[in-house]
């Protein structure tokens, strides 16, 4: 029922957005969102590439969003849509539009795709995505420095590999610090539930977790945090302003360039199908201030900042074991291309199964 | 804080929103109004709430403030469904997608505002008593309202002559007509009674849950509240067990994940849905009590002869 209400409510909107549709010789640039543009997390950034382009190319370009899309069919209804309705180029921002995306694809030759943290491509697909575990892999090592409990609890989302490579990167972080270090993870099976991701931090705090980082969308777990006087991390985007005692910093995905780097090849004609795995490097993946910690604390994670920047360290560097103790990743070697993409085991020491 | 009382406190958190929308309901649908519209008077509610509550700095004015607007969407949905008798079903759907994008709009401006929390309630002596004392004594006002609702509606509805009235109404409209009873006016309080405990509902979350804006915050729970209600045979006692049901199983559910329980965590998550539809049935399997309670002119309109 709320899935039909939601694509009725898709649709609308973008019968709306159509209504409002100007001149026919601008590229059309569209968006389909998982969740609303206001929750300051995945969708807001994601939002916030979105108006970059607006702001850069507005002049060639028209840019329109279609908010909290249902992965599944409704997805494929949606998309459909705006390509019918002569979007050029669309971008879609969640892993389950994988493919719905895909599908609609192979029935618009001539529209362009681009799918958020996916693995499948083609002709019309290409794919993109950030190296957050970076980001995950500094976290790690900031619990281990702050908690006293030597627990953080880690709140999921869904147990995919974009999700299950956060966890571990986080782990080996906190492990270069303190080899004993706890992780209790808990999933919410959802992107954005507000309610139930605080439940999740409560439940992890009365597990003796002091430290709460979360892969989900809304800035609620930070605010309970706040609340029971731990520590938490923002994700996707700076949540400082919801936890300014408890935060310790954020991962922030920046897409603006990506976003406006595609959507000139496609003006250009030079865009082709690619994969795009951007991290501190290339500036897809950056750390909000390091704030509510000692100088100690900082300088270091500063420091793995810069080092996984430069490409001098590396998260997933050999030898990683897994959970059951045999080796994940040999000595000597880093992990990379589908092994990465498509990670579906835990490191050792994880307090979870898959 | 023992982790047992940590529990419960989160139990009685998640499962009070779940309960004021559907104690609320449960009355409109004795009353033989089907409102689907629950999820969009609970948003309105929690957007007016939180804002109301943001410009006075008051929780109780977001409060007052949710309770109206609550009872003015569903004010709405009667005048659509009442006076001018349109389909129960599809206003109220449209009632749902009115009030996720109106509770949008409202609260555009005010996303990402850090919100003020609804204070616990604290009585010196008892609530630092050991173990009960933060559960009985020290939680936020709603639950205590939710109870109250609750015990105030099955009272209403079992021991009063407007209860009897209520349920005559919804039985059968043509009958309550015959005898006298002004159908419309009792089917527009009981709509304007779900309004107000849906609003409350939404401000539950708004200003306790996640003392915070966000779009969409409700997530879902108007629709749980309604299944709860079907499967409660409209019967309050059963409806509030039923709420706490799913609330306890959604979070012992979290729990044993958290302390590392090898069980698959999408299973973990479908179980509250499992074991209330289960706990549900079989209270229910009394077949006459349920026929009896079944308010059977549930989603007809009516048009007095004239």
């Amino acid at each position: 029922m709320k899935k039909l209400l939601t694509a009725a409510a898709s649709i609308a909107l973008v019968s709306a957005l159509s209504i409002s549709a100007v001149a026919a010789d601008k590229l059309k640039v569209g968006f389909i969102y998982i969740g609303p543009p206001g929750d300051h997390g995945w969708t807001y950034q994601h939002d916030v590439g979105r108006k970059a382009i607006d702001a850069r190319l507005g002049d060639q370009v028209e840019t329109v969003f279609v908010e909290n899309v249902p992965e599944g069919p409704d997805a494929e209804r949606t998309i459909t849509r705006l390509a019918r309705q002569g979007a050029g180029l669309i971008f879609t921002t969640s892993f389950g539009y994988m493919d719905p995306t895909l599908n609609v694809a192979a029935k618009f030759p001539d529209v362009k795709f681009e799918h958020a943290t996916g693995y499948k491509r083609s002709d019309n697909v290409s794919t993109y995505a950030a190296r957050f575990y970076e980001g995950r892999y500094v976290i790690g090592q900031i619990a281990a420095q702050v908690s006293k409990t030597g627990v953080a609890g880690y709140i999921g989302s869904f147990p995919i590999p974009e999700v299950v490579r956060g966890i571990n990167a986080f782990l080996l972080g906190a492990q270069t610090i303190n080899p004993d270090f706890k992780l209790k993870v808990v999933w919410v099976n959802s992107w954005f539930d507000p309610g139930r991701e605080a439940d999740a931090a409560k439940v992890l705090i009365s597990q003796g977790a002091d430290i709460i980082t979360q892969h989900t969308d809304s800035t609620a777990a930070v605010q309970v945090a706040q609340e029971q006087g731990v520590n938490a991390f923002g994700q996707a985007s700076d949540m400082a302003a919801f936890a300014p005692d408890a935060l310790l910093t954020s991962i922030i995905d920046n897409w603006d360039d990506y976003y406006v780097d595609r959507t000139q090849a496609v003006l250009d004609g030079t865009w082709e199908s690619m994969d795009t795995f951007g991290g501190m490097d290339s500036n897809m993946v950056n750390m909000g201030p390091f704030i509510n910690m000692s100088e100690d604390v900082k300088a270091m994670a500063q420091a793995t900042t810069a080092a996984i920047t430069s490409g001098e360290l590396h998260p997933f560097a050999g030898p990683v074991y897994k959970q059951d103790g045999s080796i994940g990743v040999p000595a000597g070697e880093t992990l990379a291309g589908f092994g990465l993409a498509g990670m579906d085991w835990y490191v050792q020491g994880v307090d979870d199964q898959l | 804080m023992s982790p047992i009382e940590a529990i419960l406190l989160t139990i009685i958190t998640a499962s009070t929103p779940l309960l004021l929308a559907a104690i609320g309901e449960l009355v409109v649908e004795r009353s033989g109004v089907l409102n689907l519209g629950i999820e969009g008077m609970m948003l309105m509610g929690a957007v007016c709430g939180f804002v109301a509550t943001h410009v006075t700095g008051s929780p109780w004015v977001g409060v007052i403030a949710a309770i109206f607007a609550g009872i003015a969407t569903s004010l709405l949905f009667g005048i659509l469904t009442q006076t001018l008798m349109t389909n129960q079903v599809a206003t109220g759907l449209a009632i749902t997608l009115l009030g996720l994008g109106l509770s949008g709009l409202i609260g555009s401006g005010f996303v990402g505002l850090p919100g003020i929390k609804l204070a616990n309630i604290s009585i010196p002596w008892l609530t630092e008593l050991p173990y009960i004392g933060r559960l009985v004594f020290g939680q936020d006002p709603l639950v205590y309202i939710s109870i109250v609702l609750t015990v105030g509606v099955a009272y209403v509805l079992n021991y009063t002559r407007i209860g009897l009235i209520i349920k005559a109404v919804g039985q059968n409209h043509d009958s309550a007509h015959a005898l006298g009873y002004p159908v419309v006016t009792v089917r527009y309080a009981c709509i304007a009674f779900g309004g107000a405990t849906s609003g409350l509902a939404g401000a539950y979350l708004s200003l306790v849950y996640t003392p915070q804006w966000i779009e969409n915050m409700t997530a879902g729970r108007g629709w749980i509240a309604l299944a709860l209600v079907v499967f409660s045979t409209w019967l309050p006692g059963r409806l509030a067990m039923g709420a706490y049901l799913f609330g306890g199983v959604w979070i012992l559910g979290l729990y044993a994940q958290g302390m590392g329980v090898g069980i698959p965590s999408q299973l973990l998550s479908s179980l509250p849905y499992v074991a209330t539809i289960l706990a549900l049935i079989i209270i229910s399997t009394n077949r006459r009590l349920s026929v009896i309670n079944t308010p059977a002119s549930l989603g007809q309109g009516f048009v007095p002869d004239r």
